[in-house]
């Protein structure tokens, strides 16, 4: 099987508004990620990251530049590229259960296997006894957790988030952070992760992608690893803490930059 | 609902229907102009029993059914496909804008000179007035879909199609019920309207033979029962969205 290396080649976007003009979102972004390998693309709001995670899903018409997932260009969404939003994207007229049965239903998955298939998801992000429950009914942290068994109940190799837990509190949020790397060890996955929050990005990524304030572009890549294995104790490391400053420092600029843009 | 108490919440309509019954009794109005309530129950009962109720409620019903079913199928797909293709949105949108705030009355004299004095014509009439409003909702609520939702489907391996059909429509859903609910108010103005005008059957028409013909306690009868049967419409209605729409807290 081929791997789900992603290649982003020199990938520009120019969003084009009804009104007012069009605005250089993305100016030539070249990274690659390995096959699962887990990379955030950290940077201000407004740099064009979701735009990339967007273009990477085939949401949006790729017109400039080319982007591969195992060799394979993207034209189009497709059940190989999982997403998760920040704002959940669950149905609201679907339960728990009809919501992490949708994906099987349309991989055209037999009935048995995928009530199966789906109580295993629901029991892995922790919502045993919620299956009939409408998404109205649940709590943020609750809501992400099923749009996270949605999307992994069909095995995408690539799972692409954008600011997943960034509507979420910080306890929920610092739980939601050792589930889903408990998830993905159970299941690795090649993993494009968007965020604002630097410690996010050093715990979670193997590398953290830094782009500049609009238009968005790769300023540097920081390799952020754990140096000994084991990440939950990788916080109160000193090692952590000095990632943090440097990749902040780095992302301090862009934001001030950004900001000064916005107030005109 | 501001009372729990069935008693306390229709008081001031029991108060009403005391009033109406004293009213003419003590000539403070005229009695044949407006005859007291017993003599109205009276008639409706009569009405009632030798039938006329019955048949011209039958053929008034048939007309409503026709009128407001075809305009709710043929709202929400227009609706529905003007949200989902900028060019169809183009042409039909300035003709949805210009015929809205068109009194919807004034297309009965225009559907009888085309489909001439049968039913025909108060269907088409009840289905161009209730079409409007389905129109909008349909189109506001499906183009109020989130983005995320339509890309989430995708994302899951759905086609267009099956975007349209388990994530469009049941995404607008909320605002279609909300805008059957005023055609199917809509429905029952034309409907009366309609057969007031011209015809010879239907409720309508019983109010204007009845009242041409000076029986205003069985006229009055005739207005009661179809504004309960408005009431009650709507109020089935209400409970019927509430159902379906159990998912919204």
């Amino acid at each position: 099987m081929a791997g789900s290396g992603i290649v982003f080649g020199a990938v520009s976007h120019t969003y084009r508004p009804m009104r007012g003009r069009p605005v250089l979102a993305l100016d030539g972004v070249s990274l690659e990620v390995k096959e699962r390998e887990f990379v955030a693309l950290l940077g201000p709001s407004g740099c064009g990251k979701s735009t990339l995670l967007y273009l990477l899903g085939g949401f949006l018409p790729i017109e400039s530049g080319s982007i591969t997932v195992s060799g394979k260009r993207v034209t189009q969404p497709g059940p190989d590229r999982g997403i998760v939003f920040q704002n959940y994207s669950l149905f609201p007229w679907k339960t728990v259960k009809q919501n992490v049965l949708y994906g099987l239903e349309k991989q055209r998955m037999p009935k048995a296997e995928r009530e199966r298939r789906a109580q295993e998801l629901i029991d892995l992000v922790h919502l045993k006894g919620f299956e009939d429950s409408y998404p109205s009914q649940l709590s943020g942290g609750m809501k992400q957790r099923v749009a996270i068994a949605r999307t992994l109940a069909i095995d995408p190799a690539t799972l692409l988030m954008d600011e997943p837990f960034g509507a979420l509190d910080a306890q929920t949020r610092t739980l939601m952070h050792e589930e889903l790397l408990a998830i993905m060890q159970r299941s690795p996955k090649t993993v494009v992760f968007v965020t604002h929050d630097v410690r996010e990005a050093v715990y979670l990524a193997d590398r953290v992608a830094v782009m500049t304030a609009r238009p968005g572009r790769i300023k540097e890549i920081v390799d952020t690893r754990p140096p000994h294995g084991a990440r939950t104790e990788y916080q109160q490391t000193p090692e952590f803490t000095a990632k943090v400053d440097y990749l902040w420092n780095l992302v301090r600029d862009e934001a001030i930059r950004a900001q000064e843009e916005e107030h005109g | 609902m501001t009372s729990e108490n069935i008693f306390v919440r229709y008081l001031p309509l029991l108060l009403l229907a005391v009033l109406w019954e004293i009213a003419p009794r003590v000539h403070f109005v005229d009695p044949s102009e407006l005859p007291p309530l017993s003599a109205v129950g009276a008639a409706w009962w009569s009405l009632l029993l030798d039938g006329d109720l019955w048949t011209n409620g039958v053929s008034s019903f048939f007309n409503w059914f026709f009128g407001l079913g075809s305009s709710i199928v043929v709202g929400i797909a227009l609706g529905v496909m003007m949200a989902w293709s900028t060019t169809i949105d183009d042409i039909a949108s300035p003709l949805v804008k210009a015929l809205y705030p068109m009194p919807k009355s004034a297309l009965i004299p225009v559907m009888i000179l085309w489909l001439g004095l049968g039913a025909g014509s108060k269907i088409a009439s009840i289905a161009m007035s209730c079409l409007l409003p389905v129109i909008l909702s349909a189109y506001n609520g499906a183009r109020g879909v989130d983005q995320t939702l339509i890309w989430s489907a995708r994302a899951c391996g759905a086609s267009n199609r099956e975007v349209l059909w388990e994530v469009i429509l049941p995404g607008a859903l909320p605002e279609i019920l909300a805008g059957i609910r005023n055609a199917v108010a809509i429905s029952f103005i034309v409907l009366v309207a309609s057969e007031l005008l011209v015809g010879q059957r239907g409720l309508g028409y019983l109010i204007s033979f009845l009242g041409e013909g000076g029986v205003y306690d069985a006229m009055f009868a005739v207005v009661i029962t179809v504004s309960a049967l408005g009431f009650f419409a709507d109020r089935a209605y209400l409970y019927f969205m509430r159902r379906t729409l159990v998912w919204r807290e």
